[in-house]
């Protein structure tokens, strides 16, 4: 008699323990993730390279908070700043304890790590397309970048901080963004989109400089090169880009 | 199958390339281009890189150019053989990126107007642009002071580890440090000085310098 009454109280303390273990371990799964970070991106709207890192996390499905960055007061120049992006350039990346900058490393960083949300940015899988997306990548940086922000700075940036714009820069640096372009226009009339017939970082990565020269007079470099200009009109009319376009303002 | 690498075996972007390979232990083979005299602006060359650029490497039917994406690509192709170049997690790889991108945006543009104005357009007959040089002076250093106190955390620049980020450095600061007298931009910086030596003492690149 006695046996059976302590197993049985054994068998109550025991249920009685799970649930109560359960419980707490529902409790704390749902505390845990209400305080699981969400990606912090600092930096502001209409910044270029912000755009850049918002439109990737877009495309991700990635939920981010935007912190605005004041760059009217040199916030990006203060120590607290300093002590995140020792450049003094937005955008910086949160993502709990690491703090990335660069905006096509934030991206690259992204676009890895969320490999399995949304569109598969950096072909993930098949490592020649994702060499062909790297390639194009560069090209960007390195040969666009430099002939487009010329352009992008004299008519919009320069003026936004109270300098005005040198017309025969602008022109001279035209000339030269037409013979990268004459490269785009043969490389797109091969190949839907950069890397291949697939949409991919390497063409999200133009998007936001390009879109401030559309704005522009000189938005007829593109639209005389007709399969730069249907790339253009497919990458800049895809949602995950024009919610980001919205807050692009500089030029009005 | 041996990679083929196009490009003069002393170009900077060439070197970059050539290092990744030998501490992937990839074989490759190069194929010289007479830049001096202008044979990257051959039209059978602008056929494998239009922007008239090198260097370019060709794998089997395979082509890819721009440096800094080769040496990302055969660091992933090669992940687990010869030297780890990307860092072990997806978190480290991101920081090897972001130092990739430094070394891109904000130590390329200046540490190659210095070395292509003070070494390469002398030899080339090109006028330089002392002008342009000072600045580019001034920027350089603004970017090396950053590094140190980078350097002065961590003993590589995206963290405890040799990476695609430090390489991506060696071809240029090796003219900076040893050809155009401007080593002592590196020298009068404690960390960035350690750093140098290290990252130029491997052996893949003095293979690369042997080239």
């Amino acid at each position: 008699m006695m046996k059976t009454t302590s197993y049985t109280l054994h068998f109550y303390i025991r249920s009685i323990s799970s649930n109560i273990l359960n419980f707490l371990f529902v409790v704390s799964s749902s505390i845990q993730f209400s305080l699981t970070m969400t990606l912090k991106v600092y930096g502001i709207g209409f910044s270029t390279c912000t755009a850049r890192v918002l439109t990737c996390l877009n495309e991700k499905e990635v939920e981010y908070e935007l912190v605005p960055v004041n760059l009217g007061v040199g916030e990006h120049k203060k120590p607290a700043f300093l002590a995140k992006q020792p450049f003094g350039q937005i955008p910086v990346l949160e993502d709990e304890d690491l703090t990335l900058f660069e905006s096509r490393a934030i991206t690259a960083y992204v676009s890895h790590k969320y490999k399995d949300n949304g569109v598969d940015l950096v072909r993930f899988g098949n490592i020649k397309e994702a060499g062909l997306v790297s390639v194009w990548i560069e090209v960007e940086s390195q040969q666009y970048n430099p002939a487009i922000t010329p352009i992008v700075s004299q008519l919009y940036i320069i003026p936004m901080r109270g300098g005005s714009t040198d017309h025969a820069a602008v022109e001279a640096a035209a000339e030269k963004f037409g013979k990268v372009l004459d490269v785009y226009e043969a490389r797109l009339t091969t190949s839907k989109y950069l890397a291949g017939d697939f949409y991919s970082l390497a063409d999200l990565t133009h998007l936001p400089y390009t879109y401030y020269l559309m704005k522009s007079e000189w938005a007829s470099l593109i639209n005389s090169r007709p399969h730069v200009k249907a790339w253009w009109e497919d990458i800049s009319s895809r949602p995950a880009f024009t919610k980001v376009a919205e807050n692009m303002t500089l030029a009005g | 199958m041996v990679v083929k690498v196009h490009g003069p075996a002393f170009a900077s972007a060439t070197r970059r390339v050539l290092a990744c390979l030998i501490e992937k232990g990839i074989d490759y083979e190069i194929v010289p281009l007479d830049m001096l005299n202008g044979a990257h602006k051959d039209p059978e060359f602008l056929k494998l890189q239009p922007f008239g650029v090198v260097p370019v490497i060709e794998d089997g039917d395979f082509t890819l150019y721009e440096s800094r994406a080769i040496i990302r690509y055969y660091a992933e192709k090669y992940k687990s053989e010869g030297t780890e170049l990307l860092g072990k997690t997806v978190e480290e790889r991101g920081l090897v990126e972001q130092w990739l991108e430094v070394e891109g945006q904000n130590y390329h543009p200046p540490i190659y107007n210095l070395v292509v104005h003070l070494k390469f357009f002398p030899k080339m007959g090109v006028p330089v642009d002392m002008k342009l040089v000072e600045e580019s002076e001034e920027k350089l250093a603004k970017v090396l002071d950053i590094y140190e106190e980078r350097l002065s955390k961590s003993k590589y620049l995206a963290g405890d580890f040799f990476s695609l980020a430090d390489l991506s450095h060696l071809p240029f600061t090796q003219y900076l440090v040893n050809d155009i007298g401007k080593d002592y931009m590196i020298r009068d910086r404690k960390h960035v000085s350690a750093w140098w030596d290290d990252i130029s003492s491997r052996p893949s690149w003095n293979k690369v310098l042997q080239l």
